[in-house]
């Protein structure tokens, strides 16, 4: 089979870990999103999903920090923060015969580190969560958080090496995205929305524009885990569902 | 990065990810602090948990916040101590 969809959510920890602090109809608004983007998934029917999520320090640190790491295992555990985000600490399929097939796949690219252990955060689990899916996951991490972030030409390289790899794969693989518009998690800024960077950010994104994203990164270094998911097709017109997840639960370790 | 900036923040974030080193942490501080290449303004911040003092010497949120969490300071309270708006 093929690509047979690709999405990009808001994974902030506040959806699951503060559900009652925004107003209801605020609330309610990345709910329904969220609800929407469930049906589309199953509408694709995946037999797999590609996960692409930044690291938050739950995996590595400064010691050893991959710019990309795919997770290559039958199994996976999370969230590491459960007691933050409010989602019970369960056991995620993998599926390490495809994570292989990418790593071995997009590495003329793009060169992936790897790793048979990887913990998941809010970053994979609460879009897990929300989407109420059980498919087999194949985590890439994404190093937008020290050090030396990927930067988004390479994420793009990524994302364009992964729709090649998976479109020759046999079975049905779907991707995901997670991560944020403009955000200062839990800096002093917190709460704080780039209004006309996010609307230029989208704009650029929607209508596929990546020389432009890319370009503007090189000044503003933009959420990288969005570059690595591609337009699907012409045909198949990217739509926005929510525009402002991180305004309604601020971004930032929900209060215990 | 300094040398020990990167001590600092590499002990948060053994506190935040090791329940053992997170009780050591709660309980017995300075000899936890002891095995970390610290200078003494670095190792005073840890010990009072003065998150303006770290938040400041650059200290990474993603870090701190969660650390805060932990200690059961709430999330308005945490940003108020980093943005140094409470004493």
């Amino acid at each position: 089979m093929s690509l047979v969809g690709a999405f990009v959510a808001s994974h902030a920890p506040g959806i699951t870990g503060r559900p009652t602090l925004p107003p209801a109809a605020e609330s309610e608004a990345v709910y329904r999103a969220y609800r929407d983007l469930r049906a589309r998934l199953e509408a694709t029917r995946p037999d797999v999903l590609v996960v692409v999520s930044p690291e938050h320090w739950a995996n590595f640190f400064l010691d050893h920090m991959p710019s990309f790491c795919i997770g290559v295992a039958d199994e996976f555990w999370g969230p590491t923060d459960e007691e933050f985000v409010k989602i019970p600490r369960r056991r995620v399929a993998g599926d390490a015969r495809l994570a292989r097939a990418l790593a071995e796949g997009v590495a003329e690219e793009v060169d992936l580190s790897s790793s048979e252990e990887l913990q998941f955060d809010h970053g994979v689990m609460v879009p897990l969560h929300l989407l109420g899916t059980e498919l087999p996951v194949v985590p890439i991490i994404v190093n937008c958080l020290a050090g030396m972030p990927a930067p988004l030409h390479r994420c793009h390289a990524l994302g364009v090496a992964i729709r090649r790899t998976v479109d020759r794969w046999p079975e049905r693989v779907a991707i995901l995205g997670t991560g944020g518009l403009s955000h200062w998690p839990a800096m002093a800024e917190s709460g704080r929305i780039g209004h006309d960077f996010d609307r230029r950010f989208l704009d650029a994104f929607l209508g596929g524009r990546m020389d432009a994203l890319i370009r503007a990164s090189l000044a503003v270094r933009a959420s990288p885990a969005l570059g690595a998911v591609r337009r699907r097709s012409t045909r198949a017109k990217p739509r926005f569902l929510e525009r402002n997840p991180a305004r309604r639960f601020p971004a930032g370790p929900p209060r215990p | 990065m300094s040398v020990s900036l990167y001590q600092v923040q590499k002990v948060l974030f053994v506190v935040n990810r090791d329940p053992q080193a997170r009780g050591r942490f709660l309980d017995d501080r300075e000899r936890l602090l002891a095995d970390y290449e610290l200078t003494a303004e670095e190792r005073r911040a840890l010990l009072e948990v003065d998150y303006h003092a770290l938040y400041r010497m650059g200290v990474h949120s993603l870090l701190l916040g969660p650390l805060a969490a932990t200690l059961g300071v709430s999330f308005p309270d945490y940003l108020a101590a980093i943005r140094g708006t409470k004493t």
